[in-house]
C-alpha cells in the first residue's frame, strides 16, 4: 500500500511571540518544527506500512529550509521525501496550496498509484484544516476528517473504516480507497525513533521540486495570485477572565465545587458509542 | 545490522565537534551524536571564545561564524559591598582582524559549528543519548549503546566528548564521581538590552566588546568570580564559584546570581535588561590533578570531559578544541597503522601533556586548591584593597604618610605581619 503523507514546517507556536503592532506571528522567535499533528499522520503511515507493506512518501511546499521537517519524517520511518520549492509558491493560502501539492501528487502518481492520503487535522500556525479536504476534493477522493483511530484496511476489497472524533464521540465510518484522511493527535503515540532510522535521516536529502519540475502547472492558481483569501483584520483573543476563588473549609469547598460543575452539566457529557 | 564507522565522537560541543571536523575532513567516516535537541542547546560557557585555537580547526572562521563582538577590553573588578577597586586593559589591535577572542552565543554558534562538521561529511545524530560504551571480551570499545530502540553503533575507535560529568569515562572506570571542589557551579542570564545601550553603558562601538571579570563581594567572598560579558544586543551575566565554596557557605546559586544582578555597581549596567535565557552548568575545574585516564582500547577522552579547564585563566573551550584536534590527529595516525589499542592511542595524552593545556593546567595545579584552603585571599583582602583605597583617596586633612601606615596596619591587624608575608608569599608559589 503507497501512502502520502502531506506536511508542513511551522513556527513552534508554543513559545511563538506576536508582533502586538501587526498582530501577525513573529516567526523568527520561534524555531521551526514539524507540525506535531503531522507527525502522528507519519506515524500512522508508517504503522499501516509495518502491517500492509508499501511505502510512506511525504510531501511537502515551503522554503528550502523545510527540509529539515521532511528529515524528521525519515526519523519518524517515511521511507521518502519531497520537497516542493520555488518562490512562484510563496503566500499561497490553503486554496493555492491544495493546488500545488495536487500537482505535485499527480506529477508522483505517473511514477506510482497512491492508495492513501494521510494529513494532520491542520497545522498549528494557520488553525484553518481546509488543504487536507483541498487535495481531496482536487483528487476526487473522498476526505475523512478528524480521524482518530484507523480500524481497519483491506487493500483488496479497496476499504477503509475508520473513527472520526465528532462533538460528542466519534463516528464510525466506511469508505473506499484510495482516500485522504486527517488526523487527530489521539490516533497514536509518536515512536522514539530507532538509531537505524536517526542514521538514515541525517544523511537523507529529500527530492526538491520547483514549479518547472511539475507538468502543467496554471501559474495563476500558485502563490499569492492563486490565493483569493483576505485577512479582513486580525486580533488577539480576549483573554479568559480570571478564575473563581471558592473559599472556606475543604468541605464547604468540595460542595460548592460540586455545585458549580453540577450546574455546568459537565457530569452529563454523552460518551461517544456505537 | 548495526552500522560501523570509523570513528563515533560523542557530545557535539568545542571538544566533539572539532574532533569529529577534523576526522571528517582528513577522510574519515565519522559519526557525531548529541544529546540536546540540537547541538548547542544544552551547551554553556560564559561567553569567551578564542580565537586562536578555534582558527586551527577552522582557519578564518571569523568570517562566517556566528560571533558577537571581538573583545578589545578585559576588564577586572574587585568588589565590596559599595565600593570596588578596578583594573582594565583596552587594545584596540584586538578589534582589527583575526582579533584576539570574541563574545559568542553557544546555542547559535554550537550548531554553526557542527554544520561545518557536517559539511565535511560527518553524520550527526541529535536528541539520542549515548548510555554506554560497547566493550568486547578483551576489555576493548568497539562501539556505543545509545537510548533508541536498535541503538547499538560500532565504530574502530570511540570520542568521549560528554562533558563534566562524563558518565561514559566513568562507566569505564576512567574516572570516580568528582568532589565538590573540583567542580565549580556557574548560573547565567543572557539578557536582552539595546545595542546602542550597551555600547553607551561599556563605552564600545558596535564592532568591540568588552569583558568584565569580578571577585570579591560578586560571589560573597566564596572562591569563584563573577562575570558580565558584551554580545551584540544582550549581555551575559553570571556567577560561578566551586561547589563546596557553596556548601560551605550555603549559598544558593539563583540566590546569588540575585546578589550580583542587584549589587549597586552592577545593577545600573543591567538597568533594564529583560532576561531572555537562565542558564546553569557544571564547570571541570580539579584542573591538572584532576584529569582522569585519557586513552584506553579504541577509546578517547576529551573537552571538559578530561577535565580541561583553566580556571584562573577562564580558559576551557579553547583547550576542549584543541583536545578534539590532537584526538582526530591521533587517530588518523592510528588509522594508518591499523591499530587502536590504547598503545597506540596513548600518543594523544603525549601530545596533550606536552602542549599549552598540560603546561598551563601544571602551572596552575594548586591554585584552586591553596585558595580553596585559604579563603583570605578572596574573603579578606578585596575588602581590605577597597578599605585601603577610600583611605588612601578620602580627603580628610590626614597626612598621606599617617594613612600609609594605617593601611599597612589593616593588614597586618587582620592577618599578622608573618600572616601577610606567608599570603603573598603563597600566592607568588601558586602562580609562578
Amino acid at each position: 500500500m503507497n501512502i502520502l503523507v502531506c506536511i508542513k514546517q511551522v513556527p513552534d507556536t508554543k513559545i511563538i511571540k506576536v508582533n502586538p503592532k501587526t498582530n501577525t506571528l513573529d516567526r523568527s522567535s520561534a524555531p521551526a518544527i514539524l507540525n506535531p499533528y503531522d507527525a502522528h499522520a507519519v506515524e500512522e503511515a508508517v504503522r499501516l506500512k509495518e502491517v500492509h507493506g508499501g511505502k510512506v512518501t511525504v510531501l511537502s511546499m515551503g522554503p528550502p529550509q523545510a527540509k529539515a521537517a521532511i528529515k524528521k519524517c525519515i526519523e519518524i520511518g517515511a521511507d521518502e521525501g519531497y520537497l516542493i520549492s520555488d518562490r512562484r509558491f510563496a503566500g499561497a493560502d490553503t486554496l493555492a496550496t491544495s493546488y500545488a501539492l495536487f500537482k505535485a501528487i499527480q506529477k508522483m502518481m505517473n511514477e506510482q498509484g497512491v492508495d492513501l492520503v494521510l494529513c494532520g487535522k491542520h497545522a498549528i500556525d494557520g488553525d484553518t484544516g481546509q488543504t487536507g479536504p483541498g487535495i481531496a476534493r482536487r483528487m476526487e477522493i473522498p476526505p475523512l476528517t478528524n480521524v482518530i483511530k484507523v480500524e481497519k484496511v483491506d487493500t483488496v476489497a479497496n476499504e477503509i473504516v475508520v473513527h472520526r472524533k465528532i462533538e460528542n464521540g466519534y463516528e464510525r465510518i466506511q469508505s473506499t480507497l484510495p482516500c485522504l484522511l486527517t488526523v487527530e493527535k489521539e490516533i497514536n503515540q509518536v515512536a522514539y525513533s530507532p538509531l537505524p532510522n536517526m542514521l538514515r535521516a541525517a544523511r537523507y536529502n529529500p527530492i526538491i521540486w520547483t514549479v518547472d519540475d511539475l507538468d502543467e502547472v496554471d501559474i495563476k492558481q500558485l502563490g499569492l495570485k492563486g490565493s483569493p483569501t483576505i485577512v479582513g483584520k486580525m486580533w488577539p483573543p480576549e483573554k479568559s477572565k480570571g478564575a473563581e476563588l471558592i473559599e472556606g473549609d475543604v468541605k464547604k469547598q468540595a460542595t460548592e465545587i460540586v455545585a458549580l460543575v453540577l450546574s455546568k452539566q459537565e457530569l452529563f457529557e454523552v460518551k461517544g458509542g456505537e | 545490522m548495526p552500522e560501523k564507522f570509523d570513528v563515533i565522537v560523542v557530545g557535539a560541543g568545542p571538544a566533539g565537534t572539532s574532533c569529529a571536523y577534523t576526522c571528517a575532513k582528513n577522510g574519515l567516516n565519522v559519526l557525531l551524536i548529541e544529546r540536546g535537541e540540537f547541538p548547542g542547546s544544552k551547551n554553556v560557557m560564559g561567553g569567551i571564545l578564542y580565537r586562536k585555537q578555534m582558527e586551527e580547526v577552522i582557519p578564518e572562521f571569523w568570517k562566517e561564524a556566528p560571533l558577537e563582538r571581538p573583545v578589545i577590553e578585559q576588564r577586572f573588578w574587585f568588589l565590596d559591598k559599595e565600593s570596588m577597586v578596578t583594573t582594565s586593559y583596552k587594545d584596540l589591535e584586538w578589534g582589527k582582524e583575526p582579533c584576539n577572542n570574541f563574545t559568542v552565543l553557544r546555542a547559535k554558534f554550537d550548531k554553526w559549528f557542527a554544520s561545518k562538521a557536517v559539511e565535511q561529511g560527518a553524520t550527526l545524530i541529535n536528541e539520542t543519548v549515548v548510555t554506554e560504551c560497547i566493550v568486547d571480551e578483551e576489555g576493548k570499545v568497539i562501539g556505543v549503546r545509545t537510548d533508541r530502540p536498535d541503538g547499538d553503533v560500532y565504530a574502530d575507535v570511540v570520542v568521549l566528548c560528554d562533558g563534566v560529568n562524563s558518565l561514559l569515562a566513568k562507566k569505564l572506570g576512567f574516572h570516580k564521581e568528582w568532589k565538590p571542589e573540583e567542580v565549580a557551579l556557574t548560573v547565567m542570564e543572557v539578557m536582552k538590552l539595546p545595542k546602542k545601550t550597551i555600547n553607551e553603558r561599556f563605552n564600545v562601538n558596535d564592532d568591540q566588546g568588552v569583558s568584565i571579570e569580578i571577585f570579591g563581594d560578586a560571589t560573597q567572598g566564596a572562591l569563584g568570580t563573577g562575570f558580565l560579558y558584551t554580545n551584540k544586543d544582550s549581555i551575559n551575566i553570571g556567577v560561578g564559584t566551586t561547589l563546596s565554596g557553596m556548601i560551605k557557605k550555603k549559598m544558593r546559586p539563583h540566590h546569588l546570581l540575585e546578589y550580583v544582578k542587584e549589587h549597586p555597581m552592577i545593577q545600573p549596567y543591567i538597568e533594564g535588561a529583560e532576561s531572555l535565557e537562565y542558564l546553569a552548568h557544571l564547570i571541570p575545574e580539579g584542573g591538572y590533578k584532576a584529569i582522569p585516564k585519557l586513552v584506553g582500547d579504541g577509546v578517547i577522552v576529551a573537552g571538559d570531559a578530561a577535565q580541561l579547564v583553566n580556571a584562573i585563566h577562564r580558559e576551557g573551550s579553547n583547550m576542549a578544541m584543541s583536545s578534539g584536534k590532537m584526538a582526530a590527529e591521533t587517530i588518523m595516525k592510528a588509522k594508518e597503522l591499523g591499530e587502536y589499542t590504547e598503545r597506540v592511542l596513548d600518543s594523544y595524552r603525549t601530545e596533550l601533556y606536552d602542549s599549552f593545556i598540560g603546561k598551563d593546567l601544571k602551572k596552575y595545579k594548586d591554585t584552586a586548591h591553596t585558595f580553596e584552603e585559604h579563603p583570605q585571599y578572596f574573603e579578606q583582602y578585596v575588602p581590605l584593597m577597597n578599605r585601603a583605597m577610600n583611605t588612601m583617596f578620602t580627603v580628610d586633612g590626614t597626612a598621606k604618610w599617617d594613612k600609609q601606615k594605617k593601611i599597612m596596619k589593616s593588614f597586618t591587624e587582620k592577618r599578622g605581619k608573618l600572616g601577610v608575608a606567608k599570603d603573598i608569599y603563597r600566592a607568588w608559589r601558586v602562580v609562578k
